[in-house]
C-alpha cells in the first residue's frame, strides 16, 4: 500500500495522523495520506514568497515548455507516488477505485489535463489577451506605446480540491506557468491527480519549492485559505455562499447549468437530443458544467419521455467496464439522502419522474458497498416547481415548461448556458443576462469547452492586478 | 491473572501524599476499573462512600441530589457500596446543571462558604455551571504536583493564555501560580464569541480577534515580567508562536521554559510538530479536562513514544471511563475505541456517568498513575460533525 506524506515545499513529510484512502466498492485500503495540521501551513507559508522567486528565475517562455514537458509525463510515464511509483494505468485505477468514477472517465479527464499542458501557450495567449508575457513576469512594459503594469496578488494560490471530478484540475495547471507557487489541499478521495501533477512537474524541471501539498481536513483547508493571498475553492451552495464578494477566494460550486430552447425552434427539439443528452450524462453527470434543466415553452413532456428513454439504458456497470457511464456515490448514505430528497420534491403538483416508466429498477441501485443512483429526468409543468432549481452528482436533470419571455428571469444563476435560439430579441437578451457565466449560442452541449475562454472568471484577472505605473529618468 | 503494566518516564515530582496510597499496588488489568483488589480501586470505592454518604446526608446533601434519592425511591447510602454500583445512577443528564437555582447543587454542609460559581462553553441559551468552592485549587494542588520544576520554576510568574469570564480554568491557573510561589498575568478572551465568529464564517473577524488576544498576550510578555511558565491553548499557543517566529524570536527566547495545554485539538501530530517547530525547547506537556470533571494529567511524551498522548484522571476525586458506544455501562478492551465517561466524586460536586463529547482508546495504567487512562482524545463521531472547536 502507498504512503503519500504531505509536500512543504516539494519536501515530503510524514506525518503521525494518516487517512486512508480506500477502495469504494471493496473498502481496501489503496493507500495511507498524511495528514497536515493548520500551523504546519501557516507555518510554510511565511516561505511563500520563494516559490514565486524560484519560478521567476526562469522565464515564463521556458516554463511554458516545462509544462508541456510535464502533460507529457503526466500521460505517459511511471513518476514516483509517496513512497512507491505509479504508471499511468495504476493511476488510472486508482483514481478510479476511490472516487466511484469508470476508468474510461479517469483517461478521459486525464488527457484534458495534459491538453490543457500541452497547449499551455494559446491558453495564456487568450487569457491575457495576448500580452507579452514577460510583462507578468517583470511587472510593467508597454504594449501599443502605452505603459502597462500587472501585479501578482500573492506569490501562491491556493487550492482547496474536489473529489468528485478530476476535469476541475485543469483551472489550476496554468498557475505554474505564471510563475505563482501551488498550494494544493487534494480532496479526500482523490489525492492523486495533485500528487501525480506534482511530480509531473517535478521531473518536467519546476522547482520543487514551487508546489506544497497539504492533505486533510477541513482545518487544512481553512488554513490554506487563510495562508494564502489567492485561492480557488471547490464546494457546495453553502461555500459559494460564504466566500461571495471575497477578493481572495474563488469559489467554484454548483453550475446549475441550463439549456434554453427559444420558441423559434422548439417545434424541432428532436434534432438537440443528442445536445441534451451529452449534456446530462457527460462524466456521469458529475460535473458544474453538465446540464440540470432544459427550458423550452412547450413540448417539454416529449422533449422529457425522448430523454428519458435514452437515459434510462444507462445501467450501473463496474468501473473497469468500457462502457461505464455511471459513478458511483463513494461516501455511504449519500446516493440514499439525495434520492429521498428527490422523492420528496416529486410530491409537489406539476412535478412527475419521466424516467421512473422506463426503468425496470428503482432510481438507487446497490452493488455490494457502492451506491449508484440512475439517471433521472423529471417533468415541471412550471418553474416555481422547487426542483426545477436542483443540481445533484448524477445525470439528474428537469425539463422545465416555462414562457420564453420569462425564462432569463426564471432560470437563476447559470454557469454554462445552451440556448437554442436564432430570435435576435431573446440572443440580446442572453447575451446582456448577467447570472449566465458562460453562454453558447446554438446547439452545444454544456460540457463542451473552448480552453481558450475564461471559466467562472478570468484567471489572470483573479491573480494580477492592471495597476497605472509611470517612469521619470534619474 | 495476568497483569499489564505500561511504562511512563517520570517527568517530575510526585505529590507525597496523594501518590503513596495509588503506587502501593497495581490494577488488574484485565479486569479494569470495575476490580476491588488493588489500592487504586480500593481508594476509589472509599471516596465513593464517603461522597455518596455527604451528598445524601441531608444534613449535608446537595438539595439536587437529597431530591433524586427522594424520587428515585431507593437510598443510596444503603445500596452504594462502591465505584461500581454508580451505574444506578444510570447516565447523568448535564442538562441539569442549565438555569437556576444553582443553589440546588450547594451542599448544605457547606452552607454560608464563599461559593464560586462556573459555567461551561455554549454559545447559546443557558449555560451549564458548576458550584465550587475549593475544588478548583485542590486539583491544581495535584497537577502541580506533576509539573517538573526545571522547567515550571518555582517562584516565576505565568500568563494564562486562554478563556476569561465565568471559567474555572482561569482561576485554577491564577491558583496555581500562586501555588507555585509566582503570579499569574491574563488576557481578555471571550470563548463564546470565538465560536460565534467561526458559526457564522466571519473568518476576518475571528482572525482579527485572534490577533487581539496574541497582541495582548505578546505585550505581556515583552513588559518585564519575568514570565517563564504558562497555559494556553494549542491553538493560541501555535498563533503565539508564528507571530513571536515574525517578531523573529520564539517561545523560548521571550522567556517561556514551561507549558502546559489542553483540548482535543492536541493531537500526537500536534503536539509533535509544537515540539519540532514551535516550542524551540521549552517544556510543554498536555492535559485534558473540563469543568465537571477537573484536569487529568498526562504521561511523559515525545519522541520515545512518537508522541502519544495519554491522559489519567486525577483518581480517586475523578475517574475517567472508556465505555462500549452502544452500553455506556460496558468498558472497551485495552487500546480499544469507546466514549469518554466521566465521574466526579468530591464533596462540592457529584456527578456519575456523564457521557462526554469525546471518544479515545482506553489507556493501561502506568508507573506514574496506576488506573485507567484514555488516549487519542477526539470529538466523539456521534457529534463531531455537529462540534465547533473554538479557542480549544
Amino acid at each position: 500500500m502507498l504512503s503519500l506524506p504531505v509536500l512543504r515545499w516539494g519536501q515530503p513529510y510524514t506525518s503521525i495522523d494518516v487517512d486512508p484512502v480506500v477502495h469504494f466498492a471493496t473498502g481496501e485500503p489503496i493507500a495511507n495520506v498524511s495528514r497536515a495540521n493548520g500551523g504546519l501551513i501557516q507555518r510554510d507559508m511565511r516561505k511563500a514568497s520563494r516559490a514565486r522567486e524560484v519560478l521567476r528565475e526562469m522565464p515564463i517562455d521556458e516554463l511554458i515548455t516545462r509544462a508541456g514537458r510535464a502533460g507529457e509525463l503526466y500521460m505517459n510515464a511511471t513518476l514516483p507516488m509517496g513512497d512507491g511509483t505509479q504508471s499511468p494505468d495504476g493511476f488510472v485505477r486508482a483514481q478510479s477505485a476511490t472516487t466511484g468514477l469508470p476508468e474510461r472517465m479517469c483517461r478521459a479527464n486525464m488527457k484534458k489535463n495534459a491538453f490543457v499542458l500541452a497547449e499551455m501557450r494559446s491558453i495564456l495567449t487568450s487569457l491575457t489577451r495576448g500580452l507579452a508575457l514577460d510583462i507578468l513576469s517583470s511587472g510593467h512594459g508597454e504594449e501599443r506605446g502605452v505603459p502597462i503594469s500587472f501585479q501578482a496578488q500573492s506569490p501562491v494560490v491556493g487550492l482547496v480540491l474536489p473529489s468528485n471530478s478530476p476535469g476541475v484540475h485543469t483551472l489550476w495547471l496554468p498557475v505554474i506557468p505564471l510563475q505563482i507557487g501551488l498550494v494544493l489541499k487534494p480532496g479526500p478521495q482523490e489525492p492523486w491527480t495533485p500528487y501525480r501533477m506534482a511530480e509531473a512537474f517535478f521531473q518536467a524541471g519546476i522547482p520543487r519549492e514551487a508546489i506544497s501539498v497539504y492533505p486533510g481536513g477541513g482545518d487544512v483547508g481553512a488554513a490554506v485559505l487563510d495562508s494564502c493571498g489567492r485561492n480557488l475553492i471547490f464546494g457546495g451552495t453553502p461555500t459559494v455562499d460564504r466566500y461571495r464578494g471575497n477578493p481572495r477566494v474563488q469559489a467554484h460550486g454548483p453550475g446549475f447549468s441550463k439549456i434554453l430552447v427559444g420558441d423559434d425552434q422548439v417545434d424541432r427539439w428532436e434534432q438537440f437530443l443528442d445536445v441534451m443528452v451529452d449534456s446530462v450524462l457527460l462524466n456521469s453527470g458529475r460535473g458544474c458544467i453538465n446540464c440540470s434543466g432544459i427550458w423550452a415553452s412547450r413540448h417539454t413532456r416529449e422533449i422529457a419521455d425522448a430523454l428519458a428513454r435514452r437515459l434510462a439504458g444507462v445501467r450501473a456497470l463496474p468501473p473497469e467496464d468500457p462502457d461505464a457511464a455511471l459513478a458511483a456515490f463513494t461516501v455511504p448514505g449519500t446516493a440514499d439522502a439525495i434520492s429521498r430528497a428527490i422523492d420528496a420534491d416529486l410530491q409537489a403538483p406539476g412535478v412527475s419522474d419521466v424516467t421512473a416508466r422506463f426503468r425496470d429498477q428503482p432510481r438507487m441501485v446497490k452493488q455490494g458497498n457502492a451506491e449508484y443512483l440512475l439517471p433521472t429526468v423529471v417533468h415541471c409543468e412550471s418553474p416555481e416547481a422547487a426542483i426545477a432549481m436542483k443540481e445533484y452528482m448524477f445525470p439528474f436533470v428537469t425539463v422545465v415548461e416555462c414562457p420564453e419571455k420569462k425564462m432569463l428571469d426564471a432560470i437563476g444563476p447559470t454557469l454554462v448556458c445552451s440556448a437554442i435560439t436564432c430570435d435576435p430579441g431573446f440572443r440580446r437578451g442572453l447575451v446582456d443576462a448577467v447570472h449566465i457565466d458562460r453562454l453558447n449560442l446554438g446547439p452545444v452541449p454544456t460540457t463542451q469547452l473552448n480552453w481558450l475562454q475564461p471559466h467562472e472568471g478570468n484567471l489572470i484577472e483573479f491573480l494580477f492586478r492592471a495597476r497605472a505605473f509611470q517612469t521619470a529618468n534619474l | 491473572m495476568q497483569r499489564v503494566q505500561r511504562r511512563c518516564h517520570e517527568g517530575g515530582r510526585h505529590h507525597a501524599l496523594y501518590y503513596a496510597i495509588m503506587q502501593a499496588s497495581r490494577p488488574d488489568q484485565s479486569r479494569g476499573i470495575g476490580v476491588a483488589t488493588d489500592a487504586p480501586r480500593a481508594a476509589l470505592d472509599r471516596q465513593v462512600r464517603e461522597v455518596i454518604e455527604w451528598h445524601f446526608d441531608p444534613s449535608t446533601g446537595s438539595p439536587f441530589w437529597l431530591d433524586f434519592a427522594k424520587k428515585a425511591g431507593w437510598d443510596p447510602r444503603r445500596e452504594i457500596g462502591g465505584f461500581a454500583d454508580l451505574t444506578r445512577f444510570g447516565q447523568f443528564d448535564d442538562e441539569a446543571l442549565r438555569g437556576g437555582p444553582v443553589e440546588r447543587w450547594i451542599p448544605k454542609g457547606y452552607a454560608g462558604r464563599p461559593v464560586f460559581v462556573f459555567e461551561t462553553g455554549g454559545t447559546t441559551g443557558v449555560p451549564k455551571t458548576r458550584v465550587a468552592f475549593e475544588d478548583f485549587r485542590v486539583d491544581y494542588d495535584i497537577f502541580s504536583a506533576t509539573l517538573p520544576d526545571e522547567f515550571f520554576p518555582r517562584g516565576a510568574n505565568w500568563l494564562m493564555l486562554g478563556p476569561s469570564g465565568p471559567r474555572r480554568l482561569r482561576l485554577s491557573v491564577e491558583h496555581l501560580a500562586q501555588t507555585r510561589g509566582g503570579i499569574c498575568f491574563s488576557v481578555d478572551l471571550d470563548p463564546r464569541w470565538v465560536i460565534k465568529l467561526i458559526k457564522r464564517g466571519w473568518s476576518d473577524h475571528l482572525q482579527a480577534y485572534k490577533d487581539h488576544v496574541i497582541d495582548q498576550a505578546v505585550t505581556i510578555l515583552q513588559a518585564g515580567h519575568d514570565i517563564r511558565c504558562m497555559f494556553a491553548t494549542p491553538k493560541l499557543l501555535e498563533s503565539l508562536a508564528l507571530r513571536l517566529e515574525s517578531m523573529e524570536t520564539t517561545i523560548r527566547k521571550a522567556g517561556i521554559t514551561g507549558i502546559f495545554s489542553g483540548g482535543t485539538e492536541f493531537t500526537p501530530q500536534w503536539n509533535r510538530f509544537a515540539h519540532e517547530e514551535l516550542l524551540d525547547g521549552a517544556y510543554m506537556t498536555p492535559t485534558y479536562g473540563n469543568t465537571l470533571m477537573g484536569l487529568a494529567a498526562s504521561a511523559p511524551s515525545g519522541p520515545h513514544n512518537n508522541y502519544k498522548i495519554a491522559y489519567y484522571a486525577p483518581q480517586p476525586r475523578a475517574a475517567i471511563e472508556v465505555v462500549d458506544f452502544g452500553d455506556p455501562d460496558k468498558l472497551v478492551g485495552y487500546g480499544e475505541t469507546g466514549r469518554v465517561k466521566l465521574t466526579t466524586l468530591t464533596k462540592e460536586f457529584f456527578m456519575p456517568g456523564f457521557l462526554e463529547r469525546d471518544e479515545g482508546e482506553r489507556e493501561p495504567a502506568c508507573d506514574k498513575f496506576p488506573w485507567d487512562g484514555i488516549s487519542g482524545v477526539r470529538p466523539y463521531r456521534g457529534f463531531a460533525a455537529t462540534t465547533t472547536v473554538g479557542v480549544y
